[in-house]
């Protein structure tokens, strides 16, 4: 099966309303190509899971700055002024999720889990209105699955067959929502035939990935 | 003691907690001041230095000859790996931090109290960045240290109670300021060590919460050259 696509495939993938995961940490690992091209198509009211919305200028906080991100799901949003001030003039909802619980979260929905108990964010808060539940002797809160219509990930070496490596600390979530969403589409910074990979290498197993995209060189 | 500028404060407190690190443990250290706390490691130790991101054994801040723009530290800056360092993902990082693999937590604090309540990742109507990875790093790791300066503007952050939303409960068990060591036990809030120059008077009356004394209270050693 071909999954290379091109600008124009990635496109006809992406609708108003959506929930959208993407990759990367303070936009380390972000896949900036399809990012621009969530920009170009003018996709709105997107819900965006992500672990930080990176800055107005780089990583999914462009989404952010360019107004099409109705509802968030992040654990940090510190270090893109445009989020606070979104969501405090009522215009961005966000819920905050402690980053482990969030990983863990999207791990569970790519699993086949029923969520997940941690004990992260007892009496804070995060503990407020959600199940208590004990095992052990220890509480623990119940963190139900996220998942999602689309994730957009990066990796730096993906093969023909979609399998991906990822370079020094590019990972972060990106191969976590690999698996928890409908459709998963990588940008790949290099690809490569099919068997240049050592099996052993590879990072997310090809299965997850639906499609590979390259930014064009005329757009990098 | 003379005066002490800014930054000698915040590197008295850094050294000061270095002291408590053990060869072969794995840290975390938040941003701000006690990412400075790896500077002051000795350097017959070895420290495996986690980053949330998804490294352990990071180096250092890569200066523009070593930049590598796929190794960045937790607040997104270029950084080194140590020979032997290994990257993973953030469910991996955090079954790292979470699981209890973390020996010592370092961050710092808008609010500590008496219970070893931590606030510090929210001031409502104010200041809203997110929890990040701090609510994970307190629970998870096998103990957690708090460096920061002993006021805020001259309002105690040490308290009977926290007013602040907290980031965790009953986790801390170290203070660090310029003014001395606190441990928070079951009583309270143990003070350990004074700084040099400081008498109980000051420090109580820096400190909301009642501070007990320890039976051998001491002097807070800090670096030679301050």
């Amino acid at each position: 099966m071909r999954k290379r696509i091109d600008a124009a495939q990635l496109r006809q993938l992406l609708s108003d309303n959506m929930r959208i995961m993407i990759g990367g940490f303070m936009a380390n690992g972000a896949p900036e190509g399809l990012i621009d091209q969530v920009l170009a198509a003018g996709t709105k009211n997107i819900t965006l899971i992500s672990t930080d919305t990176g800055t107005p200028e780089k990583g999914s906080g462009r989404l952010i700055h360019a107004k099409r991100i109705a509802k968030l799901y992040a654990s940090h949003i510190g270090t893109n002024p445009e989020t606070g001030a979104q969501m405090n003039r009522g215009e961005l909802e966000v819920e905050l999720v402690p980053q482990g619980t969030l990983a863990e979260r999207i791990r569970s929905a790519g699993a086949g889990l029923g969520g997940v108990l941690s004990p992260t964010g007892l009496g804070t808060p995060i503990a407020e209105g959600k199940r208590i539940i004990q095992v052990e002797g220890q509480d623990y809160i119940l963190e139900p699955p996220l998942r999602a219509d689309l994730a957009l990930i990066r990796g730096s070496v993906v093969d023909t067959k979609g399998n991906v490596l990822y370079k020094g600390t590019t990972q972060n979530f990106n191969p976590l929502m690999a698996t928890a969403a409908k459709t998963v589409v990588v940008e790949a910074e290099q690809i490569v035939e099919a068997g240049e990979l050592l099996p052993e290498h590879i990072h997310t197993p090809g299965i997850y990935v639906d499609y590979i995209y390259q930014r064009e060189q005329a757009d990098a | 003691m003379r005066e002490l500028s800014k930054q000698q404060v915040r590197r008295m407190i850094a050294w000061r907690v270095a002291q408590e690190l053990h060869d072969g443990d794995v840290v975390n250290l938040g941003i701000g001041l006690p990412s400075l706390v790896a500077n002051e490691t000795a350097k017959n130790m070895e420290i495996l230095l986690q980053s949330e991101n998804g490294l352990l054994g990071m180096d250092g801040l890569a200066d523009s000859e070593h930049h590598d723009p796929n190794l960045v530290n937790a607040g997104g800056q270029p950084i080194t790996a140590a020979i032997g360092a290994c990257s993973f993902n953030s469910a991996d990082s955090f079954a790292i931090i979470r699981g209890g693999h973390v020996d010592v937590s370092v961050l710092g604090a808008l609010q500590v109290d008496e219970l070893g309540n931590l606030a510090n990742w929210i001031i409502p109507g104010k200041m809203v960045p997110g929890m990040g990875g701090a609510m994970d790093l307190v629970v998870g790791a096998q103990r957690v240290i708090v460096a920061m300066e002993h006021t805020n503007k001259g309002r105690p952050k040490l308290l009977t109670r926290c007013d602040l939303p907290l980031t965790a409960a009953k986790q801390v068990n170290l203070v660090v300021t310029e003014l001395g060591v606190i441990e928070i036990s079951g009583q309270g809030m143990l003070l350990r060590e004074l700084a040099p120059g400081i008498d109980l008077e000051t420090i109580q009356a820096h400190t909301e919460a009642k501070l007990h004394l320890a039976d051998t209270l001491k002097t807070m050693p800090i670096p030679n050259d301050l």
